[in-house]
């Protein structure tokens, strides 16, 4: 018997952590399938690979990925990427981060991996909440969203409107390939993976700064069922944050 | 060897290289820019990475990154930015990453002033960043001990797999004393050597070639650069290796300096360049027929306290002047270590005004009469 599908090799045997629903994991999959396919391809050599995983859900990414990987402080990813790439410029870098992680405490280092132009790739899991905290308001919780730090929704005029990273990082003269996506049908997981590999290929090819946005639920946090969750996610994030890329240097 | 006349600063960049440093991250700031300054035109040339980084946050993370690829890796700052790293010091310690960190300081608390100071004692020595942690703390007194500190302060962090930290007043980056340059050491990453950090692994690897397996705790063959342990037993066997290594630490790395000690009646305790100036009244003093020597820390941490104990507590000994550009921080260990065996005074200043011979000597006669 042939094998026509099995587990890709740039994730560990691990046992995902993640609650039932979370898109993490499908994230998780299409990040470690890209790279996979890059050396399938002959494109990256097996072992030219470094990831950096955040705090949040998924600080235990270096537990799934198969490959060397790092343990961040809180948003100090692109950090610890950059030195990383430095250090060894001949491999693939990626990090996988939160909203909490990257569009609250980490603010400053990813705004300036992008203006430096680092030629590291960026996984940014949005999902409107501090998911690993039980539940609080992210900079990214949609107005009126109740959270445990909003409990009567999140008042604009209190605290701002959600920040939109892929746009606001898109005006960064550093910033090669910006996408937002999202993986809430077939149809969109299948354009998730094609902007990851992407990125990852821009990043092969001594490109700058790359970074693909993925909405993503948290049924947990947001208390509602997986499917719930993906219809709440379509309902009113995509209309919030539209899908869609938002600069490719490589294209223009 | 020729001496050259070096800035302090800029002599212990060159060392950093010297000593096989090809990273550098750092941000500006008073007293010690000259440091990142004379890095980015210096590291190019021997095929290094100089980058100024947005904060000091950023730098000490940068430095995690790096050096989790085995690299000899270095950051400097003052004060306030050494606070800003403290989140990423203490990362570094509990990922047992080897790196260098300077600490030029200056006056604070918060902005202070741009001064020299010794306040950054108890912030380098008893913690600074959150977790039972320890850093290899040197507090060099000249250029050239900076300089021949650094010559080991990699091969140090490497053999215990801990951050060091140089303790500088800022006089020492900013003089110019001449110095002896040590050669180049040509240093490259080997796998074999640094089994833990990320150098290249691959599914289908045969672990043994990696040597050692990652720790003794982790049964992942990569490189796995990380501080969580979530449960409490991994996390408890964590911290206890962390300890067995301070403890074998403490007891090889102590260094320390006596001066003029054999038969004095007063000893004085300082580090860096106080303890200069403390010899300088030393000397005058004993042309006086005054019987005064100097126990001078060269390792903050692991702080010498055996070989404080035996210089000072000894019959002639009458008693300790501790001096310090602080309200009295290392003198919480010569305190300790002595455990009330022998009166302590202290003396020092606050605003970063070091102390002048005449009033070091001053104190000494007032505890000659009883004062
Ligand atoms: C310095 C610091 N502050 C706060 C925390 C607590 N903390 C852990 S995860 C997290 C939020 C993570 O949220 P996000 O990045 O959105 O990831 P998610 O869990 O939603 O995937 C916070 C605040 C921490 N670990 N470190
Ligand atoms: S708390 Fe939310 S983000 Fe975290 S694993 Fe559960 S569903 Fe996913
Ligand atoms: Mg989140």
């Amino acid at each position: 018997m042939s094998v026509v599908f099995e587990r890709t090799k740039l994730l560990t045997d691990k046992q995902f952590h993640y609650c039932p629903g979370c898109n993490h994991g499908i994230i998780h999959r299409l990040v470690a399938e890209s790279i996979d396919e890059l050396i399938q391809e002959g494109k990256l050599e097996a072992g030219n690979v470094m990831g950096v995983a955040p705090v949040g859900c998924s600080v235990f990414a270096y537990d799934y990925f198969n490959c060397d990987m790092y343990e961040a402080a809180h948003g100090r990813a692109p950090a610890v990427a950059t030195g990383a790439k430095r250090a060894r410029p001949g491999t693939l870098v990626f990090t996988y981060q939160g909203d909490g992680d990257l569009a609250s405490i980490g603010t400053a280092e990813i705004v300036h991996a992008a203006h430096r132009g680092e030629k590291f790739v960026t996984i940014f899991v949005n999902n409107a909440i501090y998911g690993m905290t039980g539940g609080q308001m992210a900079p990214t919780t949609l107005v009126g969203q109740k959270t445990t730090t909003s409990p009567n929704g999140r008042d604009e005029a209190w605290c701002g409107a959600p920040i939109k990273i892929s746009e606001m990082l898109s005006e960064i003269p550093g910033a090669y390939y910006i996408e937002r996506c999202a993986v809430n049908t077939n149809a969109n997981i299948l354009k998730t993976k094609k902007a990851i590999k992407k990125a990852f290929q821009y990043q092969l090819d001594g490109k700058g700064f790359c970074l693909i946005e993925v909405l993503s639920t948290c049924p947990t946090n947001w208390g509602l069922s997986p499917v719930e969750a993906m219809t709440w996610l379509e309902e009113n994030m995509i209309p919030y944050y539209p899908l869609g890329v938002k600069k490719d240097k490589g294209a223009e | 060897m020729a001496l050259t006349l070096m800035k302090g600063s800029e002599a212990i960049a060159e060392a950093a290289i010297r000593a096989g440093a090809r990273f550098f991250f750092g941000y500006p700031i008073t007293p010690q820019t000259e440091i990142p300054e004379y890095m980015s035109a210096r590291m190019p040339e021997v095929g290094g990475c100089f980058l100024q980084a947005e904060s000091e946050v950023a730098a000490i993370n940068m430095v995690y990154g790096a050096a989790g690829t085995g690299a000899r890796v270095i950051t400097s700052s003052s004060s306030p930015g050494v606070s800003l790293k403290q989140e990423g010091i203490s990362y570094c310690a509990g990922a047992q990453l080897p790196c260098v960190i300077l600490n030029v300081m200056r006056g604070g608390p918060g902005l202070g002033n741009i001064q020299a100071s010794q306040a950054d004692y108890f912030q380098g020595v008893k913690g600074g960043g959150n977790g039972d942690y320890h850093l290899l703390t040197y507090a060099p007194s000249s250029v050239q001990e900076a300089i021949d500190i650094m010559m080991f302060a990699f091969e140090k962090a490497e053999k215990y797999r801990m951050p060091v930290l140089f303790l500088a007043d800022g006089i020492i980056a900013q003089m110019m004393e001449p110095v002896e340059m040590p050669e180049m050491v040509e240093y490259k990453v080997d796998p074999e050597k640094k089994p833990w950090a990320c150098t290249g692994w691959k599914p289908g690897d045969d672990p043994a070639k990696r040597g050692v397996i990652n720790s003794i705790y982790i049964d992942t063959k990569r490189g796995v650069i990380n501080s969580i342990y979530i449960d409490t037993e991994s996390l408890s066997i964590h911290n206890e290796h962390l300890q067995a290594i301070y403890k074998e630490a403490k007891a090889n790395e102590q260094i320390w300096e006596n001066y003029k000690t054999e038969d004095a009646e007063f000893i004085i305790t300082a580090f860096g360049t106080v303890a200069r100036i403390a010899k300088t009244a030393i000397d005058e003093l004993r042309e006086q027929g005054v019987k005064v020597g100097l126990f001078r820390p060269i390792s903050v941490w692991p702080f010498p306290y055996d070989a404080m104990r035996e210089t000072i507590c000894r019959d002639q000994v009458k008693g300790v002047l501790d001096v310090e550009v602080n309200e009295g921080q290392m003198l919480e260990d010569v305190k300790l270590g002595l455990e009330g065996a022998k009166p302590v005074r202290f003396f020092g200043h606050l605003g970063s005004q070091f102390p002048t011979t005449d009033e070091i000597k001053s104190e000494i006669l007032a505890m000659k009469e009883g004062k």
